[in-house]
């Protein structure tokens, strides 16, 4: 019973650890706070908002928000030029945007993990083809290639998600296949081969786990690449189509009266700003956190 | 040299037929007839299909489709535009000066501001000017320069009405063979106020198109020249009692700027993603607009053509500056 009771602190020291590294960098902290709360409000936006975001009140169009002289406070921060409250649009937009988020590096990384796993254990010949291809998607800029590929799926939010999965995938495969080629060689590797490990097990169960840290930063950063992304094509009218409250799309509606209403044009903005920038803050955190290189130096 | 040389080749050419591969299954990858999807709403009647068919070689197998697109690529030919009917590679080259443009004063204000800028924060480790710096920095990387770009109009062009919307040069302007390169053309023509003009009109483009670069080099540079800073021999430079300057400036910078240009280098891809949503925004009549434009009309041949062209000039680049970092440092040569 004894021994039970002494190993089970092993896990919260690792924890531990690593809340003691991301806890040294203040901004780190800061933007975590700003990511959670941006969670908080995706999953709540429906209690949070006041309005509906698609309601059109037609006695209020483009109503300047509630401190400026025309304002009204049921309309903290104003509204559109069809009468939408701002605020329920904005706080309806982080739904978009977390959802973009989560599904674009989930897709991305499990592909490009597998992928670069592949690519580290393959034969030499196979192993070429994979890092070719991955050189040939990142020969093009990404928002171009991600631009084409949802103009042959066509525009709609799903699809401009999985062009930028597509686009960011390689990332990932190279990041992965570096990491193994530089773990396969290591004697608990070949520990666990001499004891009999498959393929398989040797793959997922023996390298990855020593793989993640640099992955989980990607996570992190492509996180924020994926908002950005999804917003920009959403601008150019290739993402979320109107009415969806997305941000970037939200911002390609607004153009037309950027020098008669400011808040139709500023509010998505600070939005996506805020969001890419918390989580940039937090992944730089991360990176100190998790890398052993960079740690203290 | 030549073996590095070689081998930098040697991958090139693979991923040269991969991006052809890309373009070329491109059209065909459309969902539905290719032809009918192109004409949209326009239609297209029987004769002009048939037309459309041979002009493409739909009616040939797709290996030999794909050989005779190979062939065309590599003499220059990239089919014609479906509503200018123009050739795409005339319609690419009349259009890029005015990107290359852009993408010159957008590099030039980011180097400008982004190496001083990372060099005095790294001397300066810690204090208010190296925290603000990457603070800003980092909110340079992080903005989504299609906003940003609408609020510099709103405060220059609406507020302040200190520069123009859109476009390159006031329409009062006209020039007579042009090269395409606005400053140039506006400066050579001699007409009083054309080279104001093209220079206000730039100035918004290049601070939008310059901002991520910028914040990257900055950063970039910082901490490169922190790695310098700490070698022995800057403090060597140090005990013999040279200046500040003359340690910062001449030894440290020096050794701190090679990865720096690599990271110029390789920004290029950036910058042209970039130019897709700057040019839209200020309706710069460059390869970005012509892109973006052109997945609009569904003139699917320039979108093939375009993708090609802008992968092709990337990979170049990136080529350049391996073989140029390969030639500033033998160690990359031996891998």
């Amino acid at each position: 019973m004894t021994d039970t009771v002494t190993t089970a602190p092993a896990r919260p020291s690792w924890l531990k650890e690593f809340w003691y590294y991301f806890r040294e960098n203040r901004g780190a902290v800061i933007g975590l706070w700003i990511f959670a709360a941006f969670v908080l409000v995706a999953i709540f936006a429906p209690v949070l908002a006041p309005h509906d975001p698609t309601q059109q009140y037609r006695d209020a169009l483009l109503l300047p928000p509630f401190w400026q002289e025309g304002g009204r406070i049921e309309f903290a921060l104003g509204t559109d030029a069809v009468g939408r409250d701002m605020l329920s649009r904005l706080l309806h937009g982080a739904r978009y945007s977390f959802y973009v988020g989560i599904v674009v590096v989930a897709v991305a990384a499990t592909g490009g993990i597998v992928i670069g796993l592949i690519s580290g254990f393959a034969p030499k010949w196979l192993d070429t083809i994979i890092m070719r291809v991955m050189d040939i998607i990142l020969a093009f800029p990404s928002l171009l290639l991600a631009l084409v590929l949802v103009a042959i799926l066509g525009p709609s939010l799903t699809n401009a998600m999985i062009a930028i999965a597509i686009v960011l995938q390689p990332h990932y495969v190279r990041l992965t296949r570096a990491s193994v080629m530089s773990e396969r060689s290591k004697e608990y590797v070949t520990a666990a081969r001499v004891a009999g490990a498959g393929k398989l097990r040797l793959m997922f169960v023996t390298v990855l786990p020593n793989c993640l840290s640099p992955i989980i930063v990607q996570a992190a950063l492509s996180f924020s690449t994926a908002i950005l992304d999804a917003a920009a094509l959403g601008f150019l009218g290739m993402g979320a189509q109107p009415p969806t409250p997305e941000w970037g799309t939200m911002l390609a509606e607004a153009r037309e009266f950027i020098l008669r209403a400011w808040w139709v044009v500023t509010w998505p903005g600070v939005a996506i700003l805020i969001t890419v920038l918390a989580i940039n803050l937090m992944g730089d955190g991360l990176r100190d956190a998790l890398d052993p290189k960079l740690k203290r130096s | 040299m030549l073996r590095y040389l070689l081998s930098r080749l040697m991958t090139f050419l693979p991923t040269f037929f991969g991006v052809t591969l890309i373009s070329f299954s491109f059209i065909r990858l459309l969902p539905g007839d290719p032809i009918v999807v192109m004409a949209g709403e326009r239609g297209v009647s029987p004769e002009r299909y048939q037309e459309l068919v041979r002009q493409f070689g739909f009616d040939q197998p797709i290996w030999k489709q794909y050989l005779d697109y190979l062939g065309g690529v590599i003499q220059g030919d990239l089919g014609q535009s479906f509503v200018t009917k123009k050739p795409v590679w005339d319609e690419f080259f009349a259009l890029f000066p005015a990107t290359l443009e852009l993408s010159i004063c957008a590099m030039v204000f980011a180097v400008l501001l982004g190496l001083p800028a990372g060099v005095i924060a790294a001397v300066n480790r810690g204090k208010l000017f190296d925290r603000a710096l990457m603070s800003s920095a980092l909110v340079g990387y992080s903005m989504p320069i299609f906003w940003w770009a609408l609020l510099l109009i709103i405060v220059f062009s609406g507020w302040l009405g200190w520069t123009p919307v859109s476009g390159r040069i006031s329409l009062m302007y006209y020039f007579e063979n042009p090269t395409g390169f606005m400053l140039w053309d506006a400066l050579m023509s001699g007409q009083k106020g054309a080279l104001g003009s093209a220079i206000q009109h730039l100035i918004l483009p290049t601070i939008v198109l310059g901002t991520i670069p910028l914040a990257v080099i900055a950063r970039q540079t910082r901490s490169a020249m922190l790695e310098v800073l700490s070698e022995d021999y800057i403090r060597t430079a140090r005990a013999k009692g040279l200046s500040p300057l003359r340690i910062n400036g001449l030894h440290a910078l020096r050794n701190a700027l090679i990865p720096v240009i690599t990271v110029i280098g390789l920004m290029v891809g950036t910058l042209l993603a970039g130019a897709i949503l700057t040019e839209t925004i200020f309706s710069w009549p460059g390869i970005g607009k012509w892109m973006v434009d052109s997945i609009f009309r569904r003139d699917y041949p320039v979108v093939q053509g375009g993708l090609l062209l802008i992968a092709v000039m990337v990979m170049i680049v990136n080529l350049t500056v391996d073989v140029l970092y390969g030639l500033i440092n033998p160690k990359i040569r031996k891998r």
